[in-house]
């Protein structure tokens, strides 16, 4: 049986970006607030420091920093006519887990949505014409004018390095001119790019095209935060994404946050406790708090008044549908929404490679990069081409691991004498050129439990189905050709082309940007949460995290993720906490 | 309600609810952190070392079948071959431990072999994957090369198997080939290429073949040297050197 705890004000469930950000904004505001997070305490110096941070076997593929499916995973099938089966090992995405999230390995790729994004479906539909039978995209609740300044609190909280491109209206050389309205500059400059998006941006540019440098949260100087945290300068080390970082250069929930946070008194972080399920009182329509975990197999209550669910997006979605809040989605009728409109990215890239020029890609960071954003969103002209939205196709030096970063010219045996020698004469002559594009929503790609496979305390499994549709398809080869486009003027010798065609594959990684499954709505007959991420049917719950996404854009999630954050809990310090109940009227 | 009313109860005036009868306590193993951002100093969290120990997972006859099949996926030139860069031992230390065990996979049935899409669903964790793919191509070349095992083929028979398994032409007793194959060849290249505390890539002769100078943390003084070549000794987490020179490689 449960055992009952005292109740606290806020209870946060998962303590990675967006539950620190909501920690540390209602503890600000005086309320006690208790976080349940399922992994173990991490901190730079103990757990990322430098002499052992740089571990590709470690940290990559032996996956300390990520989730163990053996705990809990997801089952997964490409459509609603197969059977789900078990993601047994991590591939195609790697959630994070213990203190921080995924935060902790990230890359720091910061960025904005671009107006027209939170507008997907009007502005698509008013420009193109009608949509797609299946395709199931909605428009944000919020506008980008509406998230400005939430962004922008995001990124000086994280210190992030970039060159603006529009400030309040007026464009501004060097940076990206297609994006909204900031009002004010990024907090640091950028980073000083290494010789391969040099090579990039002289290559777009010749092509007409408008590359800037990418914002990064790798730091490009000393940075000192609104809460008085410092950061040092990145430098350049390449062990950013699925590595901590040991140098305090990365914005992270630990080095933009918890040394000030962990020293408030009104706030309480119990780690090895994972959250069961969220409890309702008997209408229904509030949440009392929730059952969670221990590592001994006691099962305790925790009774709070304002439940925050702050988990990664998929355990979101799963904690909702094991704690039966909300009507889940049905893809056959279209009804329901817990679930509804989960989405993800589409990538693909160019390898080149030269006879004439060392690139040196271990000299790296990463959100180091050139970018052009040209083709994303609705930046260009979609009038023929078959498919809406778009993503940005980039020259990004992140790393030169060799286990997983080591390129070998098209029609290389995998294995072998000739693999070892092209191995030798590629690693330092090569480079390449990515691109990032948009997954939109479509009826069968969606969020539910497995009728079968079970996780370690007995509770259905999330059951993921989901395949890139023609959109992404289209979309991505367009993309792929102008990446192709730009690589052949950085004149290689000669280049390879990595396609994204096919099923969707839980194999291979891609990115861990999964978006969706408790979407932001303007009502609840559509959505699980309202524009400041308050559950429709439970208003003392709020959803943090990529899961109120709608549809992806073409862009990383995290800036929007952080923006939404900050955006829902300034509602709740000025709204919420005043008159406790829905923020917006159904 | 005013704000006041949501933080009515702090935590020693906090009342239970009617009905419960547990008593009030706080989780004993979970821990509680507050007041303070907790470090532990000197001990950051070091790398399992793998030790120049004896075998500890691999039979003498699967040693010979893994040193020659490694060998074919990166033979000897003018640089080690995979044996040689002590591939071999590190896949030893690697399925003895806990990859080997899959402990941190889902291992859960019912089993089905699904969609490529859908990824790894052998009910056989790396450890005993490998120990029956072993036994199953030895058996194999037995059938197909007159009682010989794979160790004793020629290379170049050894490299029609290899890419019989690869392409899931040869079919096994019991296991999948191409879910063998991949899994060797990947952790073939973790062995040449990862850190050499891992028992690997000894002399960090992987990362001085293409150039990589492993666990270095700062290249601040090499933004700026745009398209030139630089040659930087290579570092392991483990120091210059892992265990030492002199590791038996077999």
């Amino acid at each position: 049986m449960a055992r009952k705890l005292p109740s606290v004000d806020v209870l946060i469930i998962g303590f990675g970006w967006t539950g620190a950000i909501m920690a540390e904004q209602l503890t600000a505001e005086g309320l006690q607030v208790l976080a349940l997070e399922r992994g173990v305490w991490r901190d730079t110096s103990t757990d990322f420091a430098v002499t052992n941070a740089q571990d590709e076997l470690r940290y990559r593929y032996r996956g300390e920093l990520f989730e163990e499916p053996a705990r809990g995973t997801l089952t997964f099938r490409n459509s609603p006519t197969q059977t789900a089966l078990p993601m047994r090992r991590l591939g195609s995405f790697l959630p994070g887990t213990n203190v921080g999230g995924s935060g902790v390995h990230w890359n720091g790729q910061t960025w904005r949505f671009l107006p027209t994004d939170f507008l997907t479906k009007t502005h698509n539909e008013q420009r193109y014409g009608p949509l797609a039978a299946d395709m199931t995209v909605q428009d944000w609740a919020i506008t980008y004018e509406e998230l400005e300044p939430y962004y922008d609190q995001f990124e000086y909280l994280c210190g992030i390095s970039g060159k603006a491109g529009n400030l309040k209206g007026v464009k501004q050389e060097g940076g990206n001119p297609f994006e909204g309205a900031r009002s004010r500059d990024y907090p640091n400059p950028p980073m000083e790019m290494v010789y391969a998006p040099a090579l990039f941006r002289e290559a777009a540019a010749g092509l007409g095209f408008h590359p800037f440098p990418a914002p990064s949260a790798n730091m490009s100087r000393p940075y000192t935060n609104p809460l008085g945290i410092g950061l040092g300068p990145c430098t350049y080390c390449g062990f950013c994404e699925k590595f901590a970082c040991g140098n305090y250069s990365k914005a992270t929930a630990q080095t933009t946050i918890l040394p000030v946070l962990m020293r408030r008194d009104n706030f309480t972080l119990r780690t090895e406790s994972e959250v069961l399920r969220i409890l309702k009182d008997r209408s229904g329509k509030r949440a009392t708090g929730v059952e969670y975990i221990d590592t001994e197999g006691q099962v305790w209550e925790q009774p709070a008044d304002l439940v925050i669910l702050a988990s990664y997006i998929l355990n979101n979605a799963h904690l909702m549908l094991v704690s039966k809040i909300g009507q889940p989605y049905d893809p056959a009728t279209g009804q329901g929404v817990v679930g509804k409109n989960y989405a993800y990215q589409i990538t693909s890239s160019v390898d080149l490679f030269f006879d004439d020029k060392y690139f040196n890609n271990f000299v790296g960071a990463g959100a180091l990069g050139m970018i052009i954003d040209d083709f994303n969103g609705d930046n260009f002209d979609h009038a023929g081409l078959g498919f809406i939205g778009g993503g940005y196709i980039a020259q990004w030096t992140t790393n030169g691991r060799p286990i997983e970063t080591r390129p070998v010219p098209d029609g290389t045996p995998k294995w072998g004498a000739k693999w070892k020698k092209a191995m030798r004469d590629s690693y330092l002559r090569s480079t390449s050129v990515a691109t990032h594009g948009a997954v939109m929503s479509h009826r069968q790609n969606y969020l539910d439990l497995d009728p079968t496979y079970k996780d370690v305390y007995g509770r259905p499994l999330l059951r993921m189905t989901f395949d890139f549709t023609d959109n992404e398809h289209k979309m991505s080869k367009y993309l792929t050709d102008k990446a192709t486009a730009i690589a052949k003027a950085m004149k290689p010798r000669e280049f390879k082309v990595n396609g994204r065609d096919g099923h969707y594959s839980i194999v291979p990684y891609q990115t861990t940007h999964n978006t969706g499954g408790t979407i932001m709505g303007a009502n609840p007959r559509e959505s699980v949460t309202n524009k400041f991420l308050q559950s429709w049917d439970v208003p003392n719950l709020f959803l943090l995290g990529s899961g109120a996404f709608p549809q992806n854009a073409g862009y990383n999630p995290t800036g929007t993720v952080g923006a939404l954050a900050y955006h829902a809990a300034k509602a709740i310090r000025e709204q919420y906490l005043r008159a406790p109940g829905p923020l917006v009227q159904a | 309600m005013s704000r006041k009313s949501i933080s009515r109860r702090g935590f020693l005036t906090a009342t239970l609810a009617a009905g419960s009868t547990a008593p009030l306590v706080l989780p004993a193993l979970a821990r509680q952190y507050q007041g303070s951002e907790p470090w532990t100093p000197d001990v950051a969290m070091a790398p399992e070392r793998a030790t120049p120990a004896p075998a500890k997972f691999f039979s003498p006859e699967e040693r010979t079948f893994i040193e020659a099949a490694v060998d074919r996926l990166i033979p000897k030139d003018e640089w080690p071959s995979a044996t040689e860069a002590g591939v071999a031992h590190f896949l030893d230390g690697q399925l003895a431990g806990a990859f080997g065990r899959a402990e941190s996979w889902y291992m859960q049935g019912p089993w089905e072999k699904g969609e490529d899409s859908q990824g790894f669903q052998s009910r056989l964790a790396p450890a005993p994957l490998y120990r029956a793919a072993i036994k199953a191509i030895d058996d194999h070349c037995g059938e197909k090369y007159g009682g010989r095992k794979f160790a004793d083929l020629s290379s170049s028979d050894q490299d029609d198997v290899l890419k019989g398994l690869e392409k899931g032409d040869v079919k096994l007793k019991g296991v999948d080939a191409k879910t063998f194959f991949t899994m060797l060849l990947q952790n073939t290249i973790e062995g040449f290429f990862s850190d050499p505390v891992h028992g690997g890539n000894k002399d960090m002769v992987g990362w001085k073949m293409i150039g990589f100078p492993g666990a270095r943390y700062d290249y601040r003084p090499y933004i700026s040297k745009h398209n030139q070549k630089l040659d930087i000794e290579p570092v392991s987490v483990a120091g210059v050197d892992s265990f030492g020179a002199g590791t038996p490689s077999k």
